[in-house]
């Protein structure tokens, strides 16, 4: 197992580090997939915990100058790694305005992702800061409950608005309730509900469009003024909605009536997607 | 909008409608007052008062006159109910406290008359928000039965000089002792707490004095828990008016200029804490 990649041009370095922020505010542990190909963060909680998974992934060549891995085994060359997500958000930081950051898993006293930062300086010789992150290294046996995961059959797929003003929405709703319904249909409507014993409160998104390739899911029915509605714990789609600190190119919300949620969004090369599991 | 449309189609069905360009020169008034859960909400041709009180010791009273509003209508007056403000304010702040400059949210308020809730419609950049809250029985409020003939010394100051005399109050101490008095020190503000007393002199020929009107030497003390929280009025205004009257009631009375320049009145009633001592 071998892992070696180093990234030196500013805006990929910055991209980079805004990924791992918001990986940071979606997650408290994530896995880290390294694949010839691709880098993924990975969550995926158990159902007590909430069952929110998410699926994030990263084309190397975008981010990476140098690129060297070698997984587990020649059939099944990929790593998997356990990591708290705070840890690489944190190191990152240092490396505004780096000259170049390397990553690297290496072995000291216990497995580690080890970012190496150079810094500029105002003197000719360069300045190396070093965070060594502690890892776990996930077991071959384990990587089937880590698989990219399968987008359902969905009754509506709708575009997102803007996810600030449904955040600050949202916001005011935690305050009252702990059960969000979101609902859609396929004119463009998405409502936001909550209901409690003291307050009913209902905002509605219009015109927001429906991507084309939905209309042809056989699983849709006919109205497409219908609504398609899935209750879930406001708090974890809150924590999604304050994860994304840049609007991204395209955000796709697809409702699978009461089973599921799922996110689709696009921030440039990185994509994420986001499931909530309706409450019971 | 249809769903705005609707809603006036059915308007003499109201006894109280309301519409407002800027929901923030309603939210920010009623923020003023925000310090127990409930409030009682009256509403005539005039306006609406909304009342706020607590250990039936204090009270305070947002007046948000006809004129603030587009469109103001009350079919039989007075209009009574009580709501639960802290989500009323929820509601109301729907799209976020802090807007972007330049954009307004909108408000239509109906209220069919009792036994039935309160309707919000919140409109920003084409999202409209539905709020129903439930309304509650009326409860009686209390009449401190101030009356301006019964006032024996009233003070108008800057707010600015009030701001940080009440921002660091000493908590420690129960009560705040009024000193009010045609002489030396004129209008004093005293703390007894843990760390020893403090007083706070205004002369009477300061900057901050708009006018100073006392009569009579009177010193009265005020619980300090009671009082901490017109802090939130006095903000948030521009003008505070200081009045006791005979038997040591203090009537504050703040001056708010809201974002469009239009004033509107926050009053606080509180009674003393112990029967006024001779004069010392």
């Amino acid at each position: 197992m071998k892992f070696r990649a180093k990234i030196v041009d500013a805006a990929c370095l910055n991209h980079f580090t805004r990924v791992s922020n918001m990986i940071a505010k979606l997650a408290k542990t994530c896995t880290l997939r390294i694949s010839p190909r691709h880098l993924n963060f990975i969550l995926s909680d158990k159902v007590a915990s909430g069952g929110v998974s998410m699926w994030c992934e990263l084309e190397q060549e975008n981010f990476f100058n140098e690129f060297q891995m070698e997984g587990v085994s020649a059939e099944n060359n990929a790593i998997y790694l356990e990591l708290t997500s705070e840890n690489l958000s944190r190191a990152l930081k240092t490396a505004q305005n780096a000259r170049a950051l390397k990553i690297k898993l290496t072995n000291k006293h216990f497995p580690c992702l080890t970012v190496s930062i150079e810094l500029l300086s105002v003197s000719s010789s360069s300045r190396i800061v070093t965070h060594d992150i502690p890892i776990k290294v996930i077991p071959r046996k384990l990587w089937k409950d880590l698989q990219e995961p399968t987008v359902p059959d969905c009754d509506v797929s709708i575009y997102l608005p803007v996810l600030k003003t449904m955040k600050s929405v949202v916001e005011r709703m935690k305050n009252i309730s702990n059960h969000l319904i979101i609902e859609a249909n396929r004119n463009g409507d998405l409502n936001l509900k909550i209901e409690s014993e003291l307050v009913c409160v209902t905002t509605h998104f219009k015109d927001l469009g429906n991507p084309p390739f939905a209309s042809e899911n056989a699983s849709q029915d006919r109205n497409p003024a219908r609504m398609a509605e899935v209750h879930v714990d406001i708090r974890k789609f809150l924590q999604f909605l304050s994860g994304q600190q840049v609007n991204p190119t395209k955000a796709i919300c697809n409702i699978v009536r009461n089973k599921v949620v799922h996110f689709d969004l696009l921030h440039e090369d990185v994509s994420l997607q986001y499931f909530i599991p309706a409450l019971s | 909008m249809p769903l705005l449309n609707q809603q006036i189609e059915e308007e003499n069905d109201y006894s109280l409608t309301a519409s407002l360009d800027n929901v923030r020169n309603l939210s920010t008034i009623l923020k003023a007052i925000h310090f127990r859960e409930h409030a009682t909400c009256f509403a005539t041709k005039n306006g609406i008062k909304v009342t706020v009180e607590n250990a039936k010791c204090v009270q305070a009273n947002a007046f948000i006159q006809a004129g603030i509003f587009q469109e103001f209508k009350v079919q039989e007056e007075p209009v009574t109910f009580r709501i639960n403000l802290t989500v009323l304010l929820d509601c109301l702040s729907i799209f976020g406290s802090s807007p972007m400059p330049g954009i307004l949210t909108a408000l239509r308020m109906c209220y069919q008359g009792y036994g039935y809730p309160l309707m919000l419609f919140l409109e920003e950049g084409g999202v409209v928000t539905v709020c129903k809250i439930n309304t509650q029985e009326p409860e009686e409020t209390l009449d401190f039965d101030f009356c301006s003939t019964n006032v024996i010394n009233k003070i108008i100051l800057q707010s600015e000089g009030l701001r940080e005399a009440f921002s660091e109050l000493d908590m420690t101490s129960e009560v705040l002792q009024i000193t009010m008095s045609p002489d030396k020190p004129y209008f004093r503000l005293s703390t007894f707490g843990n760390a020893g007393s403090s007083h706070l002199d205004y002369p009477k020929d300061s900057d901050l004095m708009e006018s100073f009107n006392c009569t009579q030497t009177q010193v009265n003390r005020y619980k300090i828990s009671l009082l901490k929280p017109s802090t939130k009025a006095l903000v948030l205004s521009c003008k505070v008016s200081i009045r006791t009257d005979n038997r040591g009631f203090l009537s504050l009375q703040y001056m708010i200029r809201n974002e469009d320049g239009q004033i509107c009145f926050v009053e606080y009633y509180c009674c003393p804490d112990e029967v006024p001592e001779s004069e010392s």
